[in-house]
C-alpha cells in the first residue's frame, strides 16, 4: 500500500522534491557565480552557461583522454574552466571596465555562441555518458523512499560549497578586499590593493564555480554542449528573482525555486517548464527590487 | 550636454534632408532588388531589415536592450499564420492581426521589465520571451515542434492574388517602407527627441517633469508592434510559422543585426540584416560553423567597432576622428 499525499503517491512526491533539489544546487551554485561577478565585475556573465558546460566536458575529456576519475575531475575541471575564464577576462572583458555594462553582457553572450558552437561541431548534440563513480553508486533505502546515494552527495556539497563561498567572501581578508571593491574600486586601489587582479581572480572563482556545477551535473543528465544554454536564461530569471545583492539571498533563492520546480513538476506538469518565469512576474509585480535586493 | 544636442532642431534638420535622400536610394534598390537576386531572399532579407530597426529603435533611441525581441516576431508570425489558415482572414487582416498581438504582449511585457533597469531589463525580457518559447512549444495553437505549415498566401484585400512571388514582393517593400517610414517619424518626433533625452540622463528628464516610465512603455510598445508587423509579413513569405522564431537564438540575431549595421542608426540595422542574412544564406553549407562565425562577429563588434557599419560610414562622411573610447550610446 502506498501512502497518498494530496492525491500523489508519496514515493513520486518525494522523489521530484529530490530531483527538484538537485535542480536548485546547480541554480544555486551558477547564480552564486554570477551575483559574484556581477557584484565586483558589474558585468552579466553570458558565458556562465557555456562554462558550466565546459565543466562536464573537462570531466569527460579527462576520463576518457587521461583517465583521471570522478573526484580528481572534481577539483581539476573547476581549475581548467577557471584559469580559461581567467584568460578570457584578462583578454577580452577586461577591455570593456569603462562602457556600459551591456557591453559586457553582448561580449559574453558572443563568446558563449563561440563555445557552444566548437563543442557541438566536435561533439555532436546527442549526450555524451558519465557515469557515477563506484563509490556512491547505489543508494538507500529509508522506508518511505530511495535516496541514490549521488545524489544526495550532489545536494548536500553544493551546500557545502555555498556555504564556503560565503565564508570567503564575509570572513575572510580577501573577502574583506572583494566586498571594498565592490563599493568603491578607486578608493581601494588607493589603499594598495591590486584591483584589476581582484577583477581577474573574482571572475575566475565565478566560473569556477560554474565548472564545477558542471561536473557535478556530468553524472546526472549526460555531458551535452548544449546543456548550459537554456539552463543559463533559467537561472538569469533566478537572479531577477532574488537580486543580486546578497549571496545568502542568490543560494536561498536557487535551492528554493529548484524546490518549487520539482512540486510543479508532480502537481502540475505540463507548467513545469515555465514556473520559474511566472514566479519571476509575480516577484516584479509585488517586489520589483528582488526578494533580497537593495532598490536600485 | 548631450540633453540639449538632442533638443536643438539645428542638429535634426540636415540629418532629416539626409534621411529623405537615403529613403529615395532605398525605393530604388526595391526596384531593383527582385531583378538582381531571388525575390524570396530579398523578402527576408526586408522582413528581418523592418525587424532589427523596430528593435534598433528600443536599444538606439531608449537605451533598453531587449534581449527577447523573438516573443514579439514569433508571435506575430503565429498568430498571423493561424488567423489566415484556420480563420481564412485576408493577409492583411491576418498581418494586422499578428502585428496588434506582438503590440499587445510588448505592453505587457514591457510593463513588467521597465521595473527593474539596465542589466536587470535585458535579463527580464530573455526570461520572459523563454516563456513565451516553452509556451509555444506546448500550446496546440501552434503546432508544437511541426509549426504551423502550408499558410494560404491568400488575395489582398479579397482579390489581389499574392501566390506569386512578384506581387507578394510588392507588398512586402510597401509593409517596409511604411515601417521604415513610421520608425524615421517616431524617432524625430517630440517623442523621441524626449526618449534621447531620458537615455542620455534619465534623471535630468525626471526633473524636467516627463514622466520617463511612461514613454519607456510606449517605446517598448511600438518596437514590439513593429517587430510584430514584420513577424507576421515573414509568416506569409514562408507561409511558415516555427519554433525558430520565437528561440532565444533568433533575439541573439536580431542584436547581432543591430550591432553590426550600427547601434542608433536609423538605416545601419538593414545593412547588418543583409550582412547577417547573406552570411547565413551561403555558410548555410558549413552547417555549425555559422552560430562560431555569429559570436566572433559579435567579439569582434564589441571590442572594435562598436559604432556598427553605419557608424564607420557617419565618420567617413563628416570627416570625423572617432570619439575617444568610441563609445556611441
Amino acid at each position: 500500500m502506498t501512502t497518498m499525499v494530496f492525491g500523489v503517491p508519496l514515493q513520486a512526491l518525494l522523489g521530484q522534491l529530490l530531483l527538484g533539489l538537485i535542480n536548485g544546487s546547480f541554480y544555486a551554485i551558477l547564480s552564486l557565480g554570477l551575483a559574484v561577478i556581477f557584484g565586483l565585475l558589474n558585468i552579466i556573465n553570458f558565458t556562465h552557461g557555456a562554462q558550466y558546460m565546459m565543466g562536464a566536458f573537462a570531466a569527460w575529456i579527462l576520463l576518457n583522454y587521461a583517465g583521471i576519475g570522478f573526484w580528481w575531475a572534481l577539483i581539476l575541471a573547476p581549475l581548467i574552466v577557471g584559469l580559461f575564464g581567467i584568460v578570457i577576462e584578462r583578454l577580452l572583458i577586461s577591455r570593456l571596465y569603462q562602457l556600459d555594462p551591456l557591453y559586457g553582457l553582448l561580449l559574453t553572450f558572443g563568446l558563449a555562441l563561440i563555445i557552444q558552437g566548437l563543442f557541438r561541431n566536435y561533439y555532436g548534440v546527442s549526450g555524451l555518458p558519465y557515469a557515477i563513480p563506484p563509490e556512491l553508486s547505489g543508494g538507500w533505502n529509508l522506508g518511505f523512499m530511495f535516496l541514490p546515494k549521488y545524489r544526495a552527495f550532489v545536494v548536500v556539497l553544493s551546500a557545502l560549497v555555498c556555504f564556503a563561498t560565503w565564508l570567503l567572501i564575509e570572513k575572510t581578508k580577501l573577502g574583506a578586499y572583494l566586498r571594498a571593491a565592490t563599493e568603491n574600486p578607486a578608493l581601494v586601489q588607493a589603499f594598495g590593493v591590486n584591483v584589476p587582479l581582484l577583477l581577474t581572480l573574482t571572475y575566475g572563482f565565478g566560473v569556477a564555480l560554474a565548472g564545477f556545477a558542471g561536473v557535478l551535473a556530468a553524472p546526472i543528465y549526460s555531458v551535452n554542449p548544449i546543456m548550459g544554454a537554456d539552463i543559463i536564461i533559467v537561472v538569469f530569471a533566478i537572479v531577477v528573482i532574488g537580486g543580486m545583492g546578497s549571496i545568502f539571498g542568490a543560494v536561498l533563492t536557487g535551492f528554493g525555486l529548484g524546490l518549487i520546480e520539482g512540486l510543479t513538476k508532480v502537481f502540475y506538469p505540463e507548467a513545469a517548464s515555465t514556473v520559474i518565469f511566472f514566479a519571476m512576474i509575480l516577484v516584479l509585480l509585488f517586489k520589483p527590487a528582488g526578494l533580497f535586493g537593495r532598490a536600485a | 550636454m548631450s540633453l540639449d544636442a538632442a533638443l536643438s532642431p539645428s542638429a535634426a534638420a540636415p540629418a532629416a534632408s539626409r534621411d529623405w535622400k537615403i529613403f529615395l536610394l532605398i525605393f530604388a534598390i526595391l526596384c531593383v532588388a527582385p531583378f538582381v537576386a531571388y525575390p524570396v531572399f530579398v523578402m527576408k532579407v526586408l522582413c528581418f531589415g523592418l525587424f532589427a530597426c523596430a528593435f534598433n529603435l528600443l536599444l538606439g533611441y531608449g537605451g533598453l536592450l531587449s534581449f527577447g525581441h523573438a516573443a514579439y516576431f514569433g508571435t506575430a508570425r503565429y498568430v498571423c499564420a493561424y488567423a489566415a489558415k484556420s480563420w481564412h482572414l485576408t493577409p492583411e487582416l491576418a498581418i494586422l492581426l499578428g502585428t496588434l498581438a506582438a503590440g499587445a504582449l510588448g505592453l505587457v511585457f514591457g510593463a513588467l521589465a521597465i521595473r527593474r533597469q539596465g542589466i536587470y531589463f535585458a535579463m527580464i525580457t530573455l526570461a520572459l520571451a523563454q516563456m513565451v518559447y516553452f509556451v509555444s512549444l506546448q500550446v496546440p495553437f501552434t503546432g508544437g515542434e511541426d509549426g504551423i505549415q502550408s499558410v494560404p498566401r491568400g488575395r489582398l484585400f479579397g482579390f489581389i492574388d499574392l501566390s506569386s512571388d512578384r506581387a507578394l514582393y510588392v507588398l512586402v517593400a510597401v509593409i517596409f517602407l511604411a515601417g521604415l517610414f513610421a520608425i524615421n517619424r517616431i524617432i524625430h518626433s517630440p517623442f523621441g527627441q524626449v526618449m534621447k533625452a531620458i537615455r542620455e540622463n534619465e534623471p535630468r528628464a525626471v526633473s524636467l517633469g516627463y514622466r520617463t516610465e511612461r514613454f519607456k512603455l510606449i517605446l517598448f510598445t511600438l518596437s514590439a508592434t513593429l517587430a510584430g508587423l514584420a513577424g507576421a509579413t515573414k509568416a506569409l513569405v514562408f507561409q511558415l510559422a516555427s519554433l525558430t522564431d520565437v528561440h532565444w537564438a533568433m533575439s541573439g540575431e536580431v542584436v547581432l543585426m543591430t550591432l553590426v549595421g550600427g547601434l542608433g542608426t536609423v538605416f545601419g540595422p538593414i545593412i547588418g540584416a543583409l550582412l547577417v542574412e547573406t552570411m547565413e544564406t551561403y555558410l548555410a553549407s558549413l552547417g555549425g560553423w555559422v552560430t562560431i562565425v555569429e559570436g566572433v562577429i559579435f567579439v569582434i563588434c564589441v571590442l572594435l567597432f562598436r559604432d556598427g557599419i553605419a557608424g564607420v560610414f557617419d565618420r567617413l562622411w563628416k570627416r570625423q576622428p572617432p570619439r575617444a573610447g568610441g563609445n556611441s550610446r
